[in-house]
């Protein structure tokens, strides 16, 4: 046989075993994180785990609810703001602003998300904070609310660029129709438009989700890192993922808190699967829809 | 009378454009600031010189290093073998079961939270294999991270070489891995690299995947082999502005500036590429 051959059926075997690979590689991150959560569960009542009211490692309390409630208003305050601030965003570089103009946000907002989320935690504690401080007279500005407006700045360029493509990619026939039997401008992208882009749209508010829900540094670093059920927007607050990252460092290996730690991952894991499975779905609907 | 017309439309309309462009304010913002109080923060000697007095004075020599060590080691684990899966997916496999599966732990495995990395990174390299906090570990984890976006640059570039082109090379006689290694490969070639860029640029910036894996507090050598620990830029300012008490802003703005100038500089790069790709096309 010839070196050709021989090379071409070398290459096969490589590439697939590579590719092959790549299963095994998924399979150990499940294994690892969720073996180790999961000793955390067998050893404690999941129900005073999802209900228990303090997070105090110290005293053997690993209640979740006041870190779900972290997340929960962080998240609430994030969508709150980049929700309707890129749908706006998408309907204008889409529909009104001029070619250059719309040149000019797509690298912008492509610019923003590729800052580092340990900057964005910079400027929300030293220059942000001050602000919300002052402007609410509290004794600190590390809450809840600075992170949810850090978290927006970080979900618009994933919002806004889906939303933008999704509503680019409707065939031209849509606005021409709409526009022909009497609409105006923006009758069409209210009633025409945004509900044709729809599937697309909210694949973009779900990735953005994911975005907030998993982003660590800057939430660690603004939001007061305190773990107490009774938040709310202007208190001091600790998200799932702060608690990993400030508490992981103090841990020893092997003990109860090393695994509650793995057991906040697999809660992470498991809400950012969801979100990602039903973006996938919307993303693949939208795409049978234009074409 | 809807609220779509007369009065109510150039309402809605005003309203569409002003908040349309005020959102861009808070990147102008914050890229304004990052500037105007960066640059005066950047000598030479803030470059080249290891920190002293325990961070505060001095410069950021070694983490620059260590980032960049990162870097490398993350383009040596992640590259090869998000090309090859890449490959595998477009040029080696019909619709099969291996690839349905790796399509869709892409999808998942892109939206997983850097932090859970960092704790797979911690559980599997640091402990069960024993790297300890490493480079390699490090490296490992974030070239891990890493692979989604370069299986799936692969893939689309891949998918957008006519089919045209492989039948021709293969009707002359090559073979399939001489037509995608000498055909295939370098007509997709810009559209990898940007992928390439810009999961590279994400990495040097991703500080929850380190921390535990490979991150020193204050470690004032290079490192002399891939099981040292390094100090890097992104955990570097998280440490100096949360960590270290009386720390002088320049010195904290000039880390940032330089973690911006990387990261960003990566992705206009990579932006800049893909563009001028766009055009040739």
């Amino acid at each position: 046989m010839d070196m050709r051959k021989i090379k071409n059926t070398f290459m096969k075997h490589i590439i697939f075993g590579v590719a092959a690979f790549n299963i095994l590689i998924v399979f150990s991150i499940f294994f690892y994180v969720f073996t180790n959560g999961i000793k955390f569960f067998n050893e404690g009542n999941i129900k005073d785990l999802f209900w228990g009211k303090t997070w105090i490692p110290l005293s053997d309390l690993y209640g979740f609810l006041p870190l779900l409630a972290g997340s929960f208003w962080v998240s609430l305050i994030a969508l709150g703001i980049s929700i309707p601030l890129s749908l706006f965003t998408a309907v204008y570089i889409a529909e009104y602003s001029g070619k250059k103009t719309r040149e000019v946000f797509k690298v912008l907002i492509e610019t923003m998300s590729a800052l580092p989320s340990v900057v964005l935690g910079y400027i929300g504690l030293y220059v942000f904070s001050k602000y919300i401080r002052d402007g609410f007279g509290l004794n600190s500005g590390l809450t809840a609310l600075n992170g949810g407006v850090l978290l927006a700045i970080m979900a618009v360029p994933t919002m806004v660029s889906i939303a933008d493509d999704a509503i680019m990619a409707l065939d031209k026939s849509y606005k021409e129709a709409s526009l022909a039997i009497g609409a105006n401008k923006l009758e069409t992208i209210v009633k025409v438009l945004l509900p044709a882009a729809f599937p697309g749209i909210f694949a973009g508010i779900m990735l953005g989700f994911g975005r907030i829900i998993g982003e660590t540094m800057t939430v660690l670093m603004v939001t007061g890192n305190s773990p107490v059920l009774n938040a709310g927007p202007l208190t001091a607050v600790r998200t799932l993922t702060a608690t990993i990252a400030a508490e992981m460092g103090e841990v020893t290996t092997g003990d109860q808190h090393y695994y509650s730690l793995f057991a906040l991952g697999i809660v992470l894991f498991s809400i950012s699967f969801l979100t990602n499975t039903i973006a996938d779905h919307f993303i693949q609907k939208s795409r049978k829809n234009i074409s | 009378m809807s609220i779509l017309k007369g009065n109510g439309k150039k309402i809605i309309e005003t309203s569409i454009k002003a908040i349309g462009i005020c959102s861009i304010l808070p990147v102008l913002g914050i890229f304004a600031y990052i500037i105007f109080k960066g640059v005066p923060s950047i000598t030479w000697s803030f470059i080249t010189d290891g920190p002293s007095s325990g961070m505060r004075e001095g410069g950021i020599f070694p983490v620059i290093v260590g980032s960049i060590l990162l870097t490398i080691g993350t383009i040596i684990t992640a590259v090869p073998f998000g090309i090859l899966t890449g490959i595998y997916l477009v040029e080696y496999s019909n619709d099969n079961w291996l690839r349905r599966i790796i399509n869709l732990t892409i999808v998942n495995l892109a939206g997983i939270p850097s932090i859970v990395y960092g704790l797979f990174g911690m559980a599997f390299f640091v402990t069960a294999i024993g790297m300890g906090r490493s480079l390699m570990a490090g490296s490992m984890t974030l070239g891990i991270m890493s692979l989604p976006v370069i299986i799936t640059a692969t893939r689309e570039s891949l998918l957008a070489i006519p089919k045209s082109m492989r039948e021709a090379s293969l009707a002359l006689g090559a073979t399939r891995w001489e037509t995608t290694w000498k055909i295939v490969l370098p007509a997709a070639f810009p559209g990898i690299l940007t992928g390439i860029i810009l999961s590279v640029s994400r990495a040097a910036g991703e500080t929850a995947p380190i921390m535990f894996t490979v991150a020193a507090f204050y470690l004032p050598f290079l490192p002399e082999s891939l099981s040292d620990q390094v100090m890097a830029l992104p955990y570097h300012l998280y440490v100096i502005s949360t960590q270290v008490p009386d720390m002088p802003q320049s010195n904290m703005m000039g880390t940032l500036f330089v973690l911006v100038f990387i990261t960003v500089g990566f992705n206009l790069l990579g932006a800049y590429i893909r563009n001028k790709f766009r055009k040739f096309r």
